[in-house]
């Protein structure tokens, strides 16, 4: 398989799940895991273009394919701007969803580099976040949008809103 | 566990036959969270991806391997509709039409489209060929007829009207197992068929609500009260920790009023 583009030949047991793969024989340490039953979304890599769950993929099954790790998206030191929308707009508490969550917006924008707020709740709705309450990060997502669109990021509500307190 | 990767449906089906009890592996999105938890431990895993031959998809024809990703972009809006709502984008990306009917549960989304459509589910092994309405395949909940060495190809899809609709009712929107789910597919000058899931061992049609729903091009409300109690009275759902017996009959009867009334519009 072919893992943030470096070939990678391994004789794997069956039972290997991709996300142990990961972790354990590349040392890719930054995909997180979570439940292990397909539920949360911390294990989230993209398989061939799409997202995908690693940890209910057994790493046999990725043969010949083309993964996407969170290790896989900065470039020559310059964040994705994915990870510079989380960032930009404190999208992480404690971080345990993260990797997911940028893999996850980083699929749902290589399908639709516009999304509305709703398509943006859809498109991450497989991945649960306990400490956000998710706001930071449909504001960050819409960040990345439009950097990746080419285009300025509204400013922070931080900087637009008053304070009302 | 030994892990297999046919090439070819022929090669597929070999496997099948020689092995015990062989295990088909599509998507995964079912079988491996019950192997993570231990429920299931499979000797042999036949690994469908690599099956182009699953994967045809055409009016009449859906292929076991089609995902729930490319169903979202169905002709048919009922098909549409319900692959929207199955899991979250990775779980749509790799969920296929044939584990859902593998795993047959009395939840499975993709049913009550199925049933009302009157599909037949075509199963193959090194023996032959079976095809199977789906009321013959289906037989309790998480049962079906396949054998241990025949291959869900795919199911065949009579025609169907054009206007359709799926609802499901869960306890949030994404995610979670739907607590009653329904197909309506209408005829404009009348004929309609009602099928519901998560309400019966198995999915069902409501066969009675379907007689009033069918008399007339148009309906009145009296008719559709009517339909909506006939569904209640139909449905035979449980009781368990995701919602009472009773409440499901009530939902039963609202989600497929709410559908029918959406193929009236
Ligand atoms: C987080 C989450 C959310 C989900 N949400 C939904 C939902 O909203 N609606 C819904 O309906 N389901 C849902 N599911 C269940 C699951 O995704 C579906 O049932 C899916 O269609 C299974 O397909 P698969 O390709 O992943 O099957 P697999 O897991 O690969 O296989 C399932 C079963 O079918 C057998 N099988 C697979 N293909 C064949 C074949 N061609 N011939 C014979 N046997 C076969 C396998 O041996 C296995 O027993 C969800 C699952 C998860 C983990
Ligand atoms: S660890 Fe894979 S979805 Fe939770
Ligand atoms: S930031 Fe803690 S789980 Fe999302």
């Amino acid at each position: 398989m072919n893992v943030n583009g470096r070939a990678v030949t391994a004789d794997v047991e069956p039972r290997t799940l991709l996300v142990h793969f990961l972790r354990d024989d590349l040392g890719l340490t930054g995909t997180h895991i979570g439940c292990e039953t397909s539920y949360c979304g911390a294990c989230t890599v993209i398989v061939d273009g799409r997202t995908a769950k690693s940890c209910t993929m057994l790493a046999v099954q990725a043969d010949g394919a083309e993964i996407t790790t969170i290790e896989g998206l900065a470039a020559d030191g310059e964040l994705h701007p994915v990870q510079e929308g989380f960032w930009e707009r404190h999208g992480l508490q404690c971080g345990y969803c993260t990797p997911g969550m940028i893999m996850s917006a980083v699929g749902l924008l290589s399908e639709n580099p516009d999304p509305s707020e709703d398509e943006i709740r859809h498109g991450i709705e497989g991945n649960i976040c306990r400490c956000t309450g998710y706001h930071n990060i449909v504001r960050a997502i819409e960040y990345a949008a439009a950097k990746m669109r080419g285009e300025e990021p509204a400013p922070a509500e931080w900087e637009t809103q008053e304070v009302t307190a | 566990m030994e892990y297999v990767r046919p090439k070819a449906l022929g090669e597929a089906l070999d496997a099948l036959a020689a092995f015990d009890d062989p295990t088909p592996l599509a998507g995964g999105t079912d079988l491996m969270v019950e192997v993570n938890l231990n429920h299931r431990r499979p000797d042999v895993v036949v690994s469908l991806r690599s099956l182009d031959e699953l994967r045809r998809w055409d009016d009449t024809w859906i292929g076991a391997g089609v995902t729930f990703a490319r169903l979202e972009g169905a002709d048919d809006p009922a098909l549409a509709q319900l692959a929207r709502t199955v899991g979250s984008p990775q779980i749509r990306a790799a969920a296929t039409l044939g584990g859902n009917l593998g795993t047959a549960s009395p939840a499975a989304d993709s049913l009550p489209f199925l049933a009302a459509a009157d599909a037949h589910v075509v199963l193959k092994s090194t023996a032959g060929e079976r095809r199977l309405r789906w009321d013959e395949f289906f037989v309790g909940p998480k049962q079906t007829v396949r054998r241990p060495d025949e291959l869900i190809v795919g199911v065949e899809l009579p025609s169907r009207p054009e206007r359709q609709a799926f609802a499901k009712v869960g306890v949030r929107q994404a995610m979670v197992i739907s607590m009653v789910s329904c197909c309506v597919l209408r005829d404009p000058s009348g004929p309609t068929r009602v099928a519901l899931g998560s309400v019966g061992p198995t999915v069902l049609r409501a066969t009675d609500a379907e007689e009033v729903a069918s008399q007339a091009a148009r309906l009145t409300d009296t008719d559709l009260d009517e339909f909506q109690r006939r569904v209640s009275a139909e449905v035979r759902p449980i009781t368990d920790h995701r919602s009472t017996a009773e409440y499901r009959r009530h939902a039963a009867g609202v989600v497929a009023r709410r559908a029918l009334e959406r193929c009236l519009r």
